[in-house]
């Protein structure tokens, strides 16, 4: 937020923190890296009490205001409302899309006081290792305190998009009662509700369009257990609907099939549909009949073992047909159920196929030869592991247009075999050049197929590799796997994302403090050796903006290599790291505007020294008052 | 800024002493004496500075810190979860390869130490669960980390059920694949205790008997039963409190019962039928008063004759 221009009834200490919060940047609530904008702002604007603007600097502001409409990008957004009050006040009147990267980093009222056309908004709770359990439960990101001062300030809201973020059943009444012009509702990684809330949504939001339900978690029933599963689907209004977007791959209890295909007959306008696993592969026969035009699909069961009652055996040539049928399709995903056999019914839609995610189903590289040599096609691929490295050379002799890969690991421990390997990932590189992002677990590595993907594909902006033996060095020569990650800085230029592991020194972040100009993000597990680590990236890497660490040898040292930087970042995250407590309070300290928090399983961990979980993030919000008791805020 | 970084520099190892001496040890179980106390002390690494003194040593995963109720905790949960496996740990075996790895760490875990506290820990487990071990254990090989590999709970579940069911479909086996929860790398169950508006989930083949998951649902609400009953400032008459409240949970006689619903809906107490009979039908389970349990007899009694007066009609009919 550029404190600095926004003079009208500030306090002079809200002011004062324009310090390193410009509006660029999309993290936080949208702040930006230097102090050098906010400052010469604050030393622009006269303080004092704000005169209405005269009569032509009104007509300016108008235009101006027509003029930015057409800014859509956020970041640029960021960079019009630093120029000066009036541009300011102008961006803020036409914001229609509002990105909150922390919903720690701004309290709803301010974000309400200022974006007041607001019609959307992206809000993101939890931090990333949440998704890991390192996040004890009950920490907070509630949507709560937002829903109601959205609710109170946006009659005409549109869209809500949340990420690993709490929301109660009552909060998505609420969302319904409240907002007739509703359309969008996206939820990633949240939890707190189950179906009465969905089913609120379904009956009163009369104009839906999008209802994506993405690996949240869905109660299933309720604390008091006399509250039965609702069926949902049921609530959708009787009339033909909006509906562009249906998923619930992540709802676990079954959905009403009639009430199912009844919503996708009168849903003309369907184009994405991605139904849980309980919905069986002749049930699924009967939604693509329904609708033909669908465009992405997201498939239950697909195994012969889920036949209904009447419709016979449905075999493969009866499920091809409804594949050949079914022109439009792209995207395919789910088979959390799933009959190797059965995969030869989708070749019909093969061709046409840009995304496939087949990374809950185990089947062999044979089994997956047959599909992948028809995926000329193909952008995105999620898969796992057990096509080993003999199908990921099918892989990459075939879709010679991959962006995407993601190899899931079958068996997540430390111990087990391992089907992909160096030579997996060294086919892949060589098969796709145009590969912009790859999440790669695998057993054995070596610096050299790193190095190998790295000069491949220089076009990666995305590189996770997840050695899963903590601190396993190169296969064949037993060194750490510096080299190789070091390559990927130095030769992949628009790298922003990286995720680290294996046997790693300090030199790994010496590589990403001197090449990793791009890099926005960083996972460091079980890596390094020193503080000197810390040192090299605060001091390094300009644009950090989310770095998670855990289990590194980091201490209090580290931490404040980095009171230099933490302005410019949207969070730290440091678990079974070595910080103390007092280490901590000397960066609370040198930053006030900084919440640092300090996180134990209990409330007892919190009394020692040692600091087990730390997260600390920028904030105009101040320390949040919802902080559980396991939760110190210094 | 960088001036800052230097003064910094010389001051850090204050930092890093991270030996309070007015902090009460922890009574440690093997534990160390003075001397190699002085060992674990850790210093700043300086770039070409320790070469010389590194050794092959195990490094495990992280927290060397020293003295902290925190990491005895930890440990201790990190020594039940090789026995329990609380949460939603998967049992693994051990690290695998090999481990010759240099650090600057002055820091030096012996792996005999390791072991022999280890074998003190696990035949701790059996006391309460403030009892204290070594934070090394919870670092050993063999000992799940949480969250590593860094995939999804539900992908873990997912991968391993898949295997199971493209077994079991071609039996024709088709009820087993609805249940994700069935598989045998981790049975999770809901479980929910009266007064707490948080539920949680344990792990039921990770527990293998019933003391164990007594044990498993200590830990899970202890804090969060403290937290409500948070009055006092008096931590230690807290603690006697809570824990008290999970004395006895299977025989009744103690504030609060275990009780679970099975697959047909009914309300039974745990601890009636063998483990395994247990898995198999367990589909939620409740902590409840056990002032409340009076009120379940009635109920269940009162099925029961509900019951017999049908079968007892079809009788009559015949």
């Amino acid at each position: 937020m550029a404190e600095g221009g926004d003079g009208e009834g500030e306090e002079e200490e809200e002011r004062s923190c324009a310090l390193g919060f410009g509006t660029g940047g999309d993290d936080g609530a949208g702040c930006s890296g230097s102090p050098a904008p906010a400052a010469r702002m604050r030393s622009g604007s006269c303080g004092g009490k704000e005169q209405p603007p005269p009569f032509s600097e009104q007509v300016l502001e108008n235009v101006l205001e027509s003029v930015l409409e057409f800014l859509t990008c956020r970041r640029d957004r960021n960079a019009a409302s630093l120029v000066c009050r009036s541009w300011y006040r102008a961006e803020a009147q036409t914001r229609r899309e509002v990105f909150i990267g922390n919903c720690y980093a701004v309290s709803p009222g301010r974000t309400v006081a200022r974006f007041r056309s607001a019609r959307a908004m992206v809000l993101k709770g939890r931090p990333r290792f949440d998704d890991f359990n390192l996040v004890p439960p009950g920490w907070g990101a509630r949507f709560s305190p937002w829903a109601t001062a959205m609710t109170a300030a946006y009659p005409w809201f549109e869209r809500v998009c949340l990420k690993r973020i709490t929301v109660s059943d009552a909060d998505l009444a609420l969302l319904a009662r409240s907002f007739p012009s509703f359309r969008d509702l996206t939820l990633i990684c949240c939890d707190g509700f189950g179906t009465t809330g969905l089913a609120a949504v379904a009956e009163l939001c009369r104009n839906l369009r999008v209802l994506d339900l993405i690996e949240s978690d869905v109660e299933e029933e309720d604390e008091d257990e006399d509250e039965q599963v609702v069926d949902w689907i049921s609530r959708f209004p009787e009339t033909i609907t909006c509906l562009e977007s249906l998923s619930f791959e992540c709802v676990n209890c079954p959905v009403n099939f009639a009430a199912l295909e009844a919503l996708v007959a009168r849903s003309p306008s369907l184009r994405r549909l991605r139904v849980n696993e309980h919905v069986s592969v002749s049930q699924l026969r009967r939604l693509m009949e329904r609708a033909p035009q669908l465009t992405h699909l997201g498939i239950g069961s697909f195994d012969s073992g889920s036949a209904d009652a009447g419709a016979g055996d449905l075999d493969v040539t009866d499920m091809e047909s409804s594949f050949a049928a079914s022109k439009s399709l792209v995207c395919l995903s789910g088979f959390r159920v799933l009959d190797p056999t059965y995969l030869p019914a989708i070749f019909p839609a093969c061709a046409n196929l840009v995304s496939l995610n087949l990374s809950y189903a185990v089947f062999t590289a044979e089994q997956l030869k047959p599909v992948i040599v028809q995926c000329h096609n193909l952008q995105t691929f999620w898969v796992l592991d057990t096509i080993g490295d003999d199908g990921l050379r099918s892989v990459a002799t075939n879709c010679k247009k991959l962006s995407e890969l993601r190899v899931f690991p079958m068996d997540a421990s430390e111990d087990s075999e391992g089907f992909v390997s160096d030579s997996g990932l060294v086919a892949i590189s060589e098969g796709c050049p145009n590969l912009r992002s790859i999440l790669y677990f695998c057993q054995r590595m070596t610096n050299a197929a790193v190095v190998t993907m790295s000069k491949n594909c220089p076009d990666l902006a995305v590189f996770r590799l997840c050695i899963m033996g903590r601190r396993r060095p190169d296969r064949l020569t037993s060194q750490p796997m510096d080299e190789g990650f070091g390559a990927i800085v130095m030769n992949c230029k628009k790298l922003t994302r990286l995720a680290i592991s294996g046997l790693l020194t300090d030199r790994v972040f010496e590589y990403i403090a001197n090449h990793g100009r791009s890099v926005r993000t960083l996972s460091v597990a079980f890596s390094g050796d020193s503080d000197l680590s810390l040192k090299h990236l605060f001091q390094g890497c300009p644009n950090l903006k989310k770095l998670e660490i855990r289990d590194s040898p980091f201490g209090d040292a580290g931490l404040l290599f980095g009171v230099c930087h933490f302005y410019n970042m949207r969070f730290l995250w440091m678990s079974s790291c070595m910080p103390s407590l007092r280490g901590c309070k000397e960066v609370a300290r040198r930053l006030p505007h900084l919440v640092v928090e300090v996180i134990g399983d209990s409330p007892q961990d919190l009394h020692g020294d040692a600091v087990d979980k730390l997260y600390l993030y920028r904030s105009l919000a101040g320390p949040r008052e919802d902080a559980p008791p396991f939760v110190k805020i210094l | 800024m960088e001036d800052d970084h230097e003064s910094m520099g010389d001051a850090c190892p204050q930092l890093l002493n991270l030996i309070p001496n007015e902090k009460v040890r922890e009574k440690r179980i093997g534990g160390l004496d003075a001397a190699e106390e002085k060992k674990l002390e850790l210093t700043l690494g300086l770039p070409g500075g320790v070469g010389e003194e590194e050794e092959p040593s195990v490094l495990s995963s992280c927290i060397f810190s020293k003295v902290s109720k925190t990491s005895s905790r930890r440990v201790v949960l990190g020594s039940e979860q090789q026995e329990a496996g609380l949460f939603q740990l998967q049992s693994r075996g051990g690290y695998g390869t090999e481990w010759p790895h240099k650090t600057t760490w002055n820091c030096e875990i012996f792996d005999e130490q390791q072991s022999l506290e280890k074998e003190k820990a696990l035949g701790d487990t059996e006391n309460e669960a403030g009892s204290n071990t070594s934070f090394q254990t919870r670092a050993s090989a063999g000992v799940a980390v949480v969250g590593w590999p860094p995939i999804r709970a539900f992908r873990k579940n997912l991968a391993s059920s898949s295997v199971k069911q493209s077994v079991e479909l071609q039996n024709g086996n088709i009820d087993e694949k609805v249940k994700v929860a069935s598989c045998k790398k981790g049975l999770l169950i809901k479980i929910n205790m009266d007064g707490i508006p948080i539920g949680r989930k344990v792990d039921l083949n990770a527990c293998g008997s019933y003391k164990k998951l007594s044990f498993a649902v200590e830990y899970l609400f202890l804090d969060l039963l403290r937290a409500q009953k948070e009055t006092s400032t008096n931590d230690l008459r807290m603690d006697e409190e809570a824990k008290q409240a999970f004395k006895s949970l299977l025989d009744g006689s103690g504030e609060y019962t275990l009780v679970y619903e099975d697959n047909e809906g009914d309300r039974m107490l745990v601890g009636d039928v063998p483990w395994d009979m247990f898995v198999s039908s367990v589909k939620r389970l409740r902590v409840l008063k056990s002032s409340d349990l009076s009120s379940l007899h009635d109920w269940e009694a009162r099925k029961e004759q509900q019951l017999s007066v049908e079968y007892g009609g079809e009788g009559l009919a015949n």
